[in-house]
């Protein structure tokens, strides 16, 4: 059991997060999901948390279960996100508040939980992934409060990287492109299609394509990768 | 409610995992005076991180209370909490208390 590797993902009920799941439990790691609500998922490497990913007497139960039970932490995934597409103009500020607090602070909550833990670990390594959009490099209108929360995660995962290289910790982001999930699924079909249209390769993303960066990043030899966002589909 | 004494072994708990990290040159007494901030002190700033942290997690998982201690009321005193041992402790009880 010591030798598996254990991966916290944020967000893993449904989509992208359900998907990175199961890939990482079918590639024998033990994987602990987290969403606000209850998972079907059921897995015997797989543990599920209830918790709001902003709630940080939550999150630090969370991490003393981990400590507890696992003793180490390999891989973070920061998954949880939600969207919401508006002009500046109609925005309420309720939902700027929602969108940063689960794109930007939750994703910093557990990076600093997480760090906390990989600098302890054994081997002086650690891998924290921040999913974050191509709506960053793109400036698409309408995805202004998005964007920019997912801005924010870029730059944060940027000087994380500097500040945690000395704990062999890498931390990388990923800007997705739009994959079928339920968070486009409010998205109207023609804006899709313009999005897609910017795009070097204009189709929507696999979740092949996600894992296998995911892989990259994970992959011990990769320990020399950090402070980069690495965008799908060419932008 | 949780004793003077509870709190300066969990202190002095963490203190033993960071020991076993550094070099005899710079490992730390477990002692209440021991200087743990500033000119004196045997930790470098990382050093300091590493044992804050390490204070926060066994004060969670052996006391079971979950306490921050780098909150801003802790940044904004005229005299850190950091100094030492003894202020370290002092700062925990009082955070401690105002949770109960």
């Amino acid at each position: 059991m010591e030798n598996k590797k254990v991966i916290l993902i944020t967000g893993t009920r449904k989509g992208i997060g359900r998907h990175l799941s199961e890939y990482y439990c079918n590639k024998n790691y033990t994987v602990i999901g987290c969403s606000r609500a209850e998972s079907d998922f059921e897995n015997s490497n797989y543990k599920h948390f209830i918790l709001d990913i902003t709630d940080e007497l939550k999150v630090k139960e969370l991490f003393s279960d981990i400590r507890k039970n696992y003793k180490k932490l390999d891989i973070l995934i920061n998954n949880a996100g939600i969207a919401s597409m508006n002009h500046v103009m109609l925005t309420p500020l309720k939902t700027v508040e929602n969108i940063f607090n689960t794109n930007f602070t939750g994703a910093f909550l557990f990076s600093r939980e997480a760090s906390k833990i990989m600098s302890k670990n054994k081997n002086k390594s650690g891998r924290i992934i921040n999913l974050s959009s191509v709506a960053v490099d793109l400036n698409l209108e309408g995805e202004a409060i998005y964007a920019a929360s997912k801005s924010a995660l870029v730059t944060f995962t940027k000087i994380l990287a500097k500040e945690l290289s000395g704990f062999g910790i890498t931390v990388n982001s990923i800007g997705l492109t739009p994959a079928e999930t339920d968070l486009i699924k409010n998205v109207p079909e023609v804006k899709m299609k313009r999005l897609l249209e910017r795009l070097s390769i204009n189709r929507f993303a696999n979740y092949s394509d996600i894992t296998n960066v995911t892989d990259f990043l994970i992959n011990d030899e990769s320990n020399f990768i950090t402070g980069q966002n690495i965008n799908l589909g060419g932008v | 409610m949780h004793t003077v004494e509870q709190i300066n072994e969990t202190i002095f708990k963490a203190i033993d995992e960071i020991n076993l990290q550094s070099e005899d040159e710079n490992k730390l007494e477990k002692k209440t005076d021991t200087i743990l901030y500033g000119k004196n002190s045997r930790l470098d700033s990382l050093g300091l991180v590493n044992l804050i942290v390490e204070v926060e997690q066994k004060i969670q998982d052996e006391l079971g209370e979950s306490i921050d201690l780098t909150d801003e009321k802790a940044l904004s005193q005229k005299n850190s909490p950091f100094l030492s041992v003894q202020t370290l402790s002092d700062y925990i009880a009082s955070l401690l208390k105002s949770e109960t």
